[in-house]
C-alpha cells in the first residue's frame, strides 16, 4: 500500500517537475529578451566610451594629428620616439613618481594611526572626528588648489603664521617660490586631500578583526604593543596592499591639484605627465594642439605605471584569498 | 586613577585642535568670504573680521551684522563672477550625470545577479577587464567621439563624457545585492502577474534603496568635484563652466579679488558638504565596502 502510493506519488512529483521546467524554458527564453533589452544601453556604451577610447588611444598615438577631423598623416614610432628622448617627460616622469611615492609612504602609515585612535572604544565623540577628519576629501579638488595658493603663501599665508607663532621658523618660508619647496607643498596638500578616505578604508579593515583572538592575547599576557605587532598587523596586511594601492594610482593620476595649485611651477618642478600631457592635447598656446604626440605619452605613462599597479594588483590577490 | 582621566581629557584635547586645524582651510574659506579684500592682504590669519564683537550675534544686533560681514563679496561672486551661471551648470551637469549612472548600473546589476543567459560571463568578464586593462590618454578619443557626434559643444556632450563608460564598482554593488535577494519574492511577484519588467520596477527596484543611496552619494560627489572632464569639453564654451572649471578661469582672469574667490568656493562648497553629512553613512559604507569587496 505504501509503496504504491510512494510510486504514484512519485510520479506526480515528477511530472509537476517536468511541467516547470517546460513553463520555465519558455519563461527563459522570454528572459532572454528581457535581459538583453536591459543590458543593451550599458552594452552600447561599454563599446563606445570604455572600449574605443581605450583602442584609440593605441591607434592615435601612431599618427601626427592636431585634432580636428580623422587623423591621416601615420607616423609610425616617431612620436615614442620624441617623447622618450624629451627630458621634459623625463622630469614630469620623476616628478609624478617622486609624488606618488611620498603620498604612499607619508598617508598610509598615518592613515592607520589616525583610525586606530578613531575606533579606540576610550574617545569620545568618534564619528564628529572622523567626520572633520574626511571633509577635505568631498571638497572639489581644483578649489583646494586654489584655496591651498592662498593657505601657502609668502606673506600672511596659514603655513607660515602657524609655524611662525610657534616658533618653528624664524622666518616665512617662500614655499610656491622653489621647485622643491613647491614639491613639498603639493606633496603636503595631497596626503591632506586624501588622508580621510585611507581613514574610512583602515576602520573597515579594523571593523573585521575577530574580538576573541584579542580576548585570548590578554590572557596570555600580551601587552597592547604586541597585540598590535603579532595580531593587528598580519591580520592587517591585505588591507595595507589594497590601500596603497588605491593610493598609488590615485597619486599616478594627480592632475586637478597641480593644474589650479602651482601649474606644474616653478620651473617645471612640479609638472607631473598628465599636466605634460594635457598641455600638449589642449594648451598648445600659440600652436596646433599634438594629440598623437599627446596619446604616444599617455601609452608610455600608461606602461610604466602599470607595471608597479600589476606588482600590487597581483599581491592585492594573492593575499586577498588568504584572508582571515 | 585621577592621572589617568587627566591623560584622557589631555589627548582629546589636542585631538580636537589638531583636528580643528585639519579643516582650517575650510574654516579659512567661510571666514574670508566675509571680509573685505583690505583684511584679507593684512594679515588673512584670523578667522573675523576686524570690526567684529561677538555681541553682534545677539539678535537684537543682528541688524548690524551685515556692515561688518561683507555679504557683497558673494553677490559680486554671484552676479558679476558668473558663478550662478556656473551653479545651475553644475547642478545640472551633477544630476544628469548620476541619473544616467545609477539608471545603467541599476538594470545591469539587476540582469547579471538573477539571471542566467548565454553571454553573461563574456559580459561579465568584459567590465572586469577595463579595471586592468592600461589605458593611454582616453581623453583624447573620447573628445573625438563626441565631436564626431555633434555634441563637442553643448551640455549633453559634457554629460556623456563624464556619465559614459563603464562603473565597475557600482555595477558589482548591484549585481552582489540583487543576487542576494530570494528568490520566492519574484515567483510571488510573478504569480500575482507581474511580467518581468514590472517585477523589476515595483519590487526589486524599491528594494535596493541603500545601493541606490550608496551610488547617488559617490558618483554625486565624483561629478560636482569632476575638473577634468569640464575642462577639456568647455574650452570653447565658457558659458557651459562647471564650478571647478569657472573658479579656475575666475581666478586666472582677477586673482586679486580674493574675498569674491572665497565666496565663490563656499558657494560651491556647501552643497557638497550637506549632501556628505545627509548621506554620510551610506557614502562610508560604500567606499568601506570597495575595500572589503
Amino acid at each position: 500500500m505504501i509503496s504504491k502510493s510512494t510510486i504514484s506519488e512519485q510520479k506526480l512529483v515528477s511530472n509537476e517537475l517536468e511541467r516547470k521546467t517546460r513553463k520555465k524554458s519558455g519563461l527563459k527564453r522570454k528572459h532572454y529578451m528581457w535581459c538583453y533589452l536591459f543590458l543593451a544601453p550599458q552594452i552600447i556604451l561599454y563599446l563606445t566610451f570604455t572600449l574605443w577610447p581605450i583602442i584609440g588611444s593605441y591607434y592615435f598615438a601612431f599618427f601626427n594629428w592636431n585634432g580636428i577631423g580623422w587623423p591621416t598623416e601615420i607616423v609610425g614610432w616617431e612620436n615614442f620616439v620624441e617623447v622618450l628622448k624629451d627630458s621634459y617627460f623625463w622630469n614630469a616622469f620623476k616628478n609624478s613618481f617622486v609624488y606618488t611615492f611620498f603620498l604612499v609612504i607619508i598617508v598610509v602609515p598615518t592613515s592607520l594611526i589616525v583610525a586606530l585612535i578613531l575606533n579606540s572604544p576610550k574617545l569620545y565623540g568618534a564619528a564628529f572626528f572622523r567626520t572633520l577628519f574626511f571633509l577635505p576629501v568631498v571638497l572639489t579638488m581644483s578649489i583646494v588648489g586654489i584655496i591651498m595658493q592662498n593657505m601657502f603663501a609668502f606673506e600672511g599665508g596659514f603655513m607660515n603664521e602657524i609655524l611662525l607663532s610657534m616658533n618653528i621658523i624664524d622666518d616665512p618660508i617662500n614655499w610656491l617660490g622653489g621647485p622643491n619647496l613647491a614639491m613639498t607643498s603639493v606633496v603636503i596638500v595631497g596626503v591632506w586631500k586624501g588622508f580621510g578616505i585611507k581613514v574610512i578604508y583602515w576602520l573597515a579593515g579594523l571593523q573585521t578583526l575577530p574580538k576573541d583572538i584579542y580576548e585570548a592575547a590578554k590572557i596570555d599576557g600580551a601587552n597592547l604593543i604586541q597585540q598590535f605587532v603579532y595580531i593587528t598587523v598580519p591580520l592587517l596586511i591585505p588591507f595595507l596592499i589594497v590601500i596603497t594601492f588605491f593610493q598609488t594610482v590615485w597619486a599616478f593620476n594627480v592632475f586637478d591639484l597641480v593644474k589650479t595649485f602651482t601649474n606644474g611651477g616653478p620651473l617645471f618642478g612640479t609638472d607631473m605627465v598628465p599636466l605634460y600631457i594635457y598641455r600638449y592635447a589642449f594648451e598648445m598656446d600659440g600652436g596646433l594642439p599634438r594629440m598623437g604626440f599627446a596619446s604616444a605619452a599617455g601609452i608610455v605613462y600608461g606602461m610604466a605605471t602599470m607595471v608597479i599597479t600589476l606588482i600590487l594588483g597581483a599581491l592585492v590577490r594573492k593575499y586577498g584569498k588568504n584572508r582571515y | 586613577m585621577k592621572r589617568r582621566k587627566l591623560i584622557r581629557f589631555l589627548f582629546h584635547f589636542v585631538f580636537l585642535v589638531l583636528t580643528l586645524a585639519w579643516v582650517y582651510p575650510l574654516i579659512w574659506t567661510v571666514s574670508s568670504s566675509l571680509k573685505t579684500n583690505r583684511e584679507m592682504f593684512s594679515g588673512s590669519v584670523k578667522l573675523f573680521p576686524d570690526k567684529f564683537e561677538w555681541s553682534f550675534l545677539l539678535p537684537s544686533n543682528w541688524g548690524q551684522l551685515e556692515e561688518i560681514l561683507q555679504f557683497d563679496n558673494y553677490s559680486r561672486a554671484w552676479y558679476i563672477a558668473n558663478f550662478s551661471q556656473y551653479f545651475i551648470n553644475t547642478l545640472l551637469f551633477t544630476f544628469a550625470v548620476v541619473i544616467i549612472v545609477i539608471t545603467l548600473c541599476a538594470l545591469t546589476g539587476y540582469v547579471l545577479g538573477r539571471y542566467d543567459f548565454p553571454g553573461k560571463f563574456l559580459i561579465m568578464g568584459a567590465i572586469i577587464a577595463t579595471m586592468f586593462i592600461p589605458a593611454g590618454y582616453t581623453i583624447i578619443p573620447l573628445w573625438q567621439l563626441i565631436n564626431a557626434l555633434g555634441l563637442g559643444k553643448s551640455m549633453a556632450g559634457l554629460v556623456l563624457a563624464e556619465a559614459g563608460g563603464t562603473h565597475v564598482l557600482y555595477i558589482l554593488l548591484f549585481t552582489a545585492f540583487f543576487s542576494r535577494i530570494p528568490k520566492e519574492l519574484e515567483e510571488a511577484s510573478q504569480i500575482d502577474g507581474a511580467g518581468f519588467v514590472r517585477t523589476f520596477f515595483t519590487i526589486m527596484l524599491p528594494l535596493a534603496k541603500p545601493v541606490i543611496a550608496t551610488t547617488f552619494i559617490l558618483q554625486f560627489i565624483n561629478s560636482w568635484n569632476s575638473f577634468f572632464v569640464p575642462l577639456v569639453f568647455t574650452i570653447h564654451r565658457p558659458d557651459l563652466r562647471t564650478l571647478g572649471v569657472g573658479m579656475y578661469s575666475f581666478v586666472e582672469d582677477n586673482s586679486s579679488d580674493l574675498a569674491a574667490m572665497a565666496a565663490g568656493a563656499t558657494i560651491s562648497f556647501i552643497p557638497i558638504v550637506v549632501i556628505f553629512l545627509i548621506f554620510q553613512k551610506y557614502f562610508v559604507d560604500g567606499i568601506a565596502g570597495s575595500v572589503k569587496g
